[in-house]
């Protein structure tokens, strides 16, 4: 358990000396938002329906350019050999690292959003919301797509292929997360279904991820 | 305490590195790893690590604790050096002390040991190739672990730091331990027997 919280330590040590990872996410972040708008023209009523799914778009983009590092800096310097022959199993690793990801880009991008939100014209009442369904549903982001940057370890510039192999099991968290915001917007029951329903999806990804992520990277190693 | 290695045989891509490999190493003596490069020394260290599966064989450890795995009583240092260079040297060698388990020696004294203990407070990306190799090599001081796998360790070193890790690897056999390194150079190591690893048989 003290090797497990030593690895989150220094991983969030890390990502703060370096800053360079956080500081991409969050400005790819900003810039998609602010685009948006932009290109769809001054239609408050229009932007305003849309910025949840804007904002919960860009997260996901956002949070995927630093994803494919997540192993691939310990596998290139030697750490991730160590890191497997520790008493802490490699699921715990895994589960230490995309905790530390969690931390360390999610919670910033998440703290980001309201402000983005601004820009969007996004309705007063939604902020709250916001902010909950993020808390909610992106553990499954950070921990489905340790299991991609375990698949991708050895790939040159494996980000986008990160993408293309995990959009698929992030469309759950995309639609519950938007859904949800919608319900609470439109005061309707269906927010706590989908809700809950996200943190169903970032409960079963905690769980069940890791132990996949495991096997990729114990394949990559040999 | 006996690592056994009985008929091991290593499989890349259909083409055989080594076949029918055994050895015996007891406590207290070290093995050195021999051969010309692609003999499959770096292999077998990570094979007896438990970070590759053998194609065919056996490894067993005679004697050992029965609730810990090999590759939990292995230190391995592989060529590459697991340094984070953003990292000052007593925060990369703190943290491989506590991820690795209690028991070691402190930090200060096992940067010491390399000599490295002036350089403690800098980031370890302002470190030379051998004072990143010493950083490496502190690792096995800094968590108890009775058998090491060391990969070129004195690869980049200067005589001070060999003398270091002679005396490092002394101590260590003389507690009972298991040293096995891959080597190019001599290592005046006490109860060294060394193995031979050469062209392996053909594919049929």
């Amino acid at each position: 358990m003290r090797a497990f919280g030593e690895l989150v330590r220094r991983d969030v040590l890390i990502a703060w000396k370096e800053g360079g990872t956080l500081g991409v996410a969050l400005g790819f972040y900003l810039v998609v938002v602010v685009l948006l708008p932009l290109a769809l023209g001054p239609d408050l009523s229009l932007i305003a329906r849309i910025a949840p799914a804007v904002l919960w778009v860009a997260f996901l983009l956002s949070a995927l350019l630093s994803l494919g590092r997540l192993f691939e800096a310990d596998f290139e310097d030697g750490s991730l050999d160590v890191l497997a022959t520790g008493t802490l199993p490699l699921e715990a690793v895994v589960a230490a690292k995309a905790l530390a990801h969690w931390l360390t880009t999610a919670l910033p991008l998440i703290a980001l959003a309201p402000v983005l939100g601004l820009i969007l014209n996004l309705a007063p009442q939604a902020y709250g919301v916001l902010v909950a369904t993020m808390l909610a549903g992106t553990p499954a982001v950070s921990f489905l797509g340790a299991i991609g940057a375990a698949l991708t370890v050895r790939t040159r510039r494996g980000g986008l292929l990160i993408g293309l192999l995990l959009l698929p099991l992030f469309v759950p968290t995309l639609i519950f997360g938007i859904e949800a915001i919608g319900a609470a917007l439109a005061g309707a029951d269906s927010f706590a279904a989908s809700f809950l329903l996200l943190i169903a999806f970032s409960l079963a990804a905690t769980v069940l991820a890791p132990p996949a992520a495991a096997a990729a990277l114990r394949f990559q190693l040999q | 305490m006996k690592l056994i290695a009985d008929k091991l045989s290593v499989l890349r891509d259909s083409r055989p590195i080594f076949a029918g490999l055994s050895f015996a190493v007891e406590a207290g003596s070290s093995l050195i790893l021999r051969g010309p490069n692609g003999a499959g020394k770096t292999t077998l260290l990570r094979l007896i690590a438990g970070l590759l599966p053998a194609s065919a064989g056996r490894l067993l450890l005679e004697g050992g604790p029965a609730e810990r795995s090999v590759s939990e009583l292995c230190h391995y240092v592989g060529h590459l050096n697991a340094i984070k260079p953003t990292l000052t040297v007593a925060e990369n060698a703190r943290f491989w002390q506590r991820f690795l388990g209690d028991g070691g020696q402190h930090v200060e004294d096992a940067l010491a040991a390399f000599g490295l203990a002036a350089l403690s407070d800098i980031p370890a990306a302002y470190l030379s190739a051998g004072q990143k190799r010493r950083l490496a090599l502190a690792r096995v001081l800094l968590a108890p672990r009775a058998i090491w796998l060391l990969d070129e360790p004195a690869a980049a070193l200067d005589q001070d730091a060999e003398a270091a890790l002679s005396a490092a690897v002394t101590a260590r056999l003389a507690a009972g331990g298991l040293v096995i390194a891959a080597t190019h150079q001599p290592l005046p190591w006490p109860h060294a027997h060394v193995l031979r690893l050469g062209p392996s048989a053909r594919v049929a």
